[in-house]
């Protein structure tokens, strides 16, 4: 190995096998976080006074959420960074980034309406937090639609890129639509500027099951690319030089 | 233990269906990523092709 520098793991021959090495941690890192987390969400964490045990949902739904924005802003940072340098692995980054947050999208609006249900008595409502989120979900199935319909790998990226960018208005309007309009979706119950309003434990609870959906969704990212390495590069020297070695893995 | 049997916990004060149909879609997105990402990357893999055996 030269000597250290970041841009020795950008090229896909060298970032491959360091990411092969890498699922391993943060798979397990996402067990051990979502066995502490949800032994504090459903052991530790008390009955809510308003809301009873139907809260708990709160665990599963607010990660998902969390995520799924996070992972667009990712996901279109790496598809500029892609766009900008003409990088092969910032593109294959944001095309493993996008099924993830896709599921991750779909489960906050599905665990949402489980809990709109019982609480709000709805299943769904035109709000504009939950209307946004829909919209989120939209972008990321619009952006693998769009790479799937282009032939050539590297226009499909500009193309992604362009809409990922495009959509990255969507995230701010997401976390500030329940200040912006009347919503019935409640405010953040967690921001930086305040204290939480919420009991401690349910928002440890919470934080730990965030961190699993972290490791969770690195380590999938991360077999995701190595398979769109491969894919893209299946002619190259090394991955010939890879099956050489009788690597199956 | 809040809880003071495991039927009571998984009643859910009611909430049952919702909580556990909550974790269940949870859990299934999961299993079925982690297992389509694994085969996607087996799949890419054996396509890939053999390096050339070297001429006799």
């Amino acid at each position: 190995m030269p000597k250290l520098n970041w841009f020795y793991f950008a090229a896909p021959n060298t970032f491959y096998p360091l990411a092969g090495k890498m699922v391993p941690w943060f798979a397990v890192a996402a067990a051990v976080f979502a066995a502490i987390g949800l032994y504090i969400g459903f052991f530790v964490a008390p009955t809510d006074f308003q809301q009873g045990e139907g809260y708990r949902i709160i665990f599963v739904h607010v990660p998902a959420a969390w995520m799924s924005m996070f992972l667009y802003v990712v996901m279109a940072f790496w598809a500029a960074v892609g766009l900008a340098f003409n990088t092969r692995l910032s593109s294959m980054m944001a095309q493993a980034i996008a099924p993830t947050g896709a599921l991750m999208t779909f489960l906050a609006l599905w665990t949402g309406s489980l809990w709109g249900k019982p609480m709000w008595g709805t299943w769904w409502v035109w709000d504009a937090r939950l209307t946004s989120e829909l919209i989120l979900l939209f972008l990321y199935i619009g952006f693998m639609a769009l790479q799937a319909s282009i032939d050539d790998p590297r226009r499909a990226d500009r193309a992604g890129a362009v809409l990922a960018i495009v959509g990255v208005i969507n995230v701010p309007i997401i976390y500030f639509s329940v200040q912006w309009w009347n919503t019935l979706h409640q405010g953040a119950s967690v921001s930086l500027t305040r204290s939480p309003s919420m009991a401690t434990t349910m928002l440890w609870g919470m934080l730990v099951m965030a961190l699993a959906a972290w490791m969770y969704s690195i380590a999938v990212v991360l077999v995701r690319v190595r398979a769109i390495i491969l894919e893209r590069e299946r002619n190259a020297d090394w991955v010939r030089d890879l099956k050489a070695k009788g690597a199956t893995k | 233990m809040k809880w003071e049997s495991a039927v009571q916990f998984f009643a859910m004060g009611g909430y049952a269906v919702y909580v556990w149909g909550s974790y269940a879609a949870a859990v299934a997105v999961v299993v079925v990523e982690t297992l389509l990402a694994r085969a996607r990357l087996a799949r890419a893999l054996a396509a890939a092709p053999a390096p050339e055996t070297p001429a006799e």
